[in-house]
């Protein structure tokens, strides 16, 4: 039989507010346990929580950036459950009217097999929560210690329809979603510091089939390997489980990185049962319209809109527009290039080539490119004037990343301009062609290529100086 | 509506209560009161009227956001029943 995967995602974005969503102490990752928590955090009794401006505005930005329906009043409710790292006995969240419904996300998907393609995967809403404490288990004399940093973090929890196909599709998903809420600055993307988890649903069922199968949810997913690993663990041991004639149980399970396996964390039987009701202690959060039209005019552009706007205006091709606004920073750092002189083809080619390969090398991001985009603008004049080509340029970026050099200063200094001296050329080319009686006769009998070999051998008699076009060129004109 | 005495025992796990054989019969009977009264108000016809999420026709209060509460982790834990390396100590909690 063959099945079909159906798959959704719950995704936890940490918000990149200074303070925390219902109280003033601050969000800062790393600090000693318990030193960022106000009376509201620990819950206090009398306590009472006060919203974050900030937090709302975020979910603002979201639901907008992904065309969504702003919600001008929605409702705060209290989840029900007991944990020592929630000291309240609830979380805040929002249950029947979410601050975000609705919307739409792009993703490109690379399959395991075939070629790449889009699809638009339609989100189903997304709210404001509080996260809890931390548990640490290591052993305190038998018993486990609670760190309140983390309580009252505003998350803003994004959840996807069930319209995944497959672990690439989820793995293009979570991407797409990472890029857009680090783009739009509400997320800071620091997946280790858990800054954006992934909760998976997973599925499978008869290809064919109108309904779904009986879902088990992968919980706390914090990196893109671990969602594709996890999934298509997952998805192996549900069709097994079936075909082996025994049936789903709706199910939260847990991925073990170290095993590569799913293993049950708690079964329906025991499933929360969170009575969630409106918070008494929240009025109806209400945004006017002034508010969101205001994020609306604040909102930068989008990497959708971004990607036409290079292909219009630099003539970049689709996947070139593509790559470069991987990030917003990638993005800025070609407009800087090409807004200080350099033609937009070959800044793309070179920071999508050299630098990133350079940048991936070294783990380093292009905020930490020591090659500036005025420096690599600098760079490339000179490729474009002719004074270097492109493999003596490569060398020259080398060197430009080491020493901080400007490329002018390292061609001046090791005198890598390129020889435009015809008859220089002319007599390596000469030699050359004297030492290689074989390819003048393959290229005459018609074998055009035959000379191409011949370049390489000019170009390493003139020191890599020479210009690989007039080596050619002249080749072809002695020999005809 | 009517609640049973399972019903009232998932309530008190849920709720993590202890409740003995006569308590349940006690709650039981008293939850289902409350039952009656609700059932009394769903009769009310409210076609056309929006339903509220609060007792009172407020909106919520927004503050801005800064970060200036102060580290009272001291004053805090000095009335926690066991503390270690700032970490306030609970029984044992695994899943």
């Amino acid at each position: 039989m063959k099945w079909e995967v159906v798959i959704g995602l719950e995704v936890h974005t940490q918000l990149t507010t200074k303070s925390k969503i219902f109280s003033a102490a601050s969000t800062a990752f790393g600090a000693a346990p318990n030193t960022q928590t106000a009376v509201v955090d620990i819950a206090l009794p009398g306590a009472l929580p006060v919203m974050n401006r900030g937090a709302v505005e975020r979910a603002i930005q979201f639901g907008l950036a992904i065309g969504a329906k702003v919600n001008r009043k929605s409702i705060f409710a209290r989840k029900n459950y007991f944990y020592p790292d929630l000291p309240k006995g609830y979380q805040i969240s929002q249950f029947e009217l979410p601050v975000v419904e609705g919307g739409a996300i792009t993703i490109q998907v690379q399959p395991a097999k075939g070629d790449p393609y889009e699809k638009v995967i339609n989100l189903t809403r997304a709210h404001l929560e509080e996260d809890a404490g931390k548990s640490v288990h290591e052993d305190f004399h038998g018993a486990s210690g609670i760190d309140l940093n983390r309580a009252g973090t505003p998350l803003l929890e994004i959840v996807s329809e069930p319209e995944m196909r497959s672990a690439a599709e989820a793995v293009a998903y979570a991407k797409a979603l990472y890029s857009l809420v680090t783009w739009i600055g509400i997320c800071d993307g620091n997946m280790q510091e858990g800054s954006f988890r992934c909760d998976v649903n997973v599925s499978v069922r008869p290809e064919g089939q109108a309904e779904f199968g009986t879902r088990r949810e992968i919980k706390n997913l914090n990196s893109f390997k671990f969602i594709e690993q996890a999934i298509k663990y997952e998805v192996q041991w549900q069709i097994d489980e079936i075909e082996s004639g025994r049936k789903i149980q709706q199910a939260t399970i847990l991925f073990d990185p170290d095993s590569g396996e799913t293993r049950m964390m708690r079964s329906k039987e025991d499933a929360h049962d969170y009575r969630y009701f409106p918070d008494p202690d929240l009025p109806p959060l209400v945004i006017s319209e002034e508010w969101v039209e205001r994020v609306q005019r604040e909102l930068p552009e989008l990497p959708v809109a971004m990607q036409a706007r290079f292909a219009e205006q630099y003539g970049l091709s689709a996947y070139d527009a593509r790559t470069l606004t991987a990030s917003k920073e990638l993005a800025a750092f070609f407009e800087a290039t090409v807004a200080a002189g350099a033609d937009a083809k070959l800044a793309a080619n070179w920071i999508m080539g050299d630098i990133s390969a350079t940048l991936n090398r070294e783990e380093k991001t292009i905020a930490d490119c020591p090659v500036s985009s005025d420096a690599l603008a600098g760079l490339i004049k000179r490729i474009s004037d002719n004074t270097i080509n492109n493999k003596t340029a490569k060398d020259v970026l080398k060197k430009m990343w080491e020493s901080g050099d400007a490329a002018d200063v390292i061609i001046e200094r090791d005198g890598l301009k390129q020889e435009t001296d015809t008859g220089a050329i002319e007599a390596i080319v000469d030699a050359v062609l004297a030492a290689n009686p074989k390819a003048i006769e393959e290229y005459r009998s018609g074998k055009e290529k035959a000379l191409n070999a011949l370049v390489g051998q000019v170009m390493k008699g003139s020191g890599g100086k020479a210009n690989p076009g007039m080596a050619l060129e002249l080749l072809k004109k002695k020999v005809s | 509506m009517s609640l049973s005495q399972d019903d009232v025992r998932r309530i008190a796990r849920l709720a993590r209560i202890a409740v003995s054989d006569d308590e349940v019969a006690a709650s039981q009977a008293q939850l289902n009161q409350l039952f009656t009264l609700i059932e009394e108000m769903r009769a009310i016809d409210t076609t056309g009227i929006e339903p509220m999420a609060h007792a009172q026709d407020v909106m919520l209060r927004l503050r801005d956001d800064e970060a200036r509460a102060a580290n009272r982790r001291e004053a805090f834990q000095a009335v926690a029943p066991s503390v270690e390396n700032g970490l306030y100590l609970v029984p044992k909690v695994i899943e």
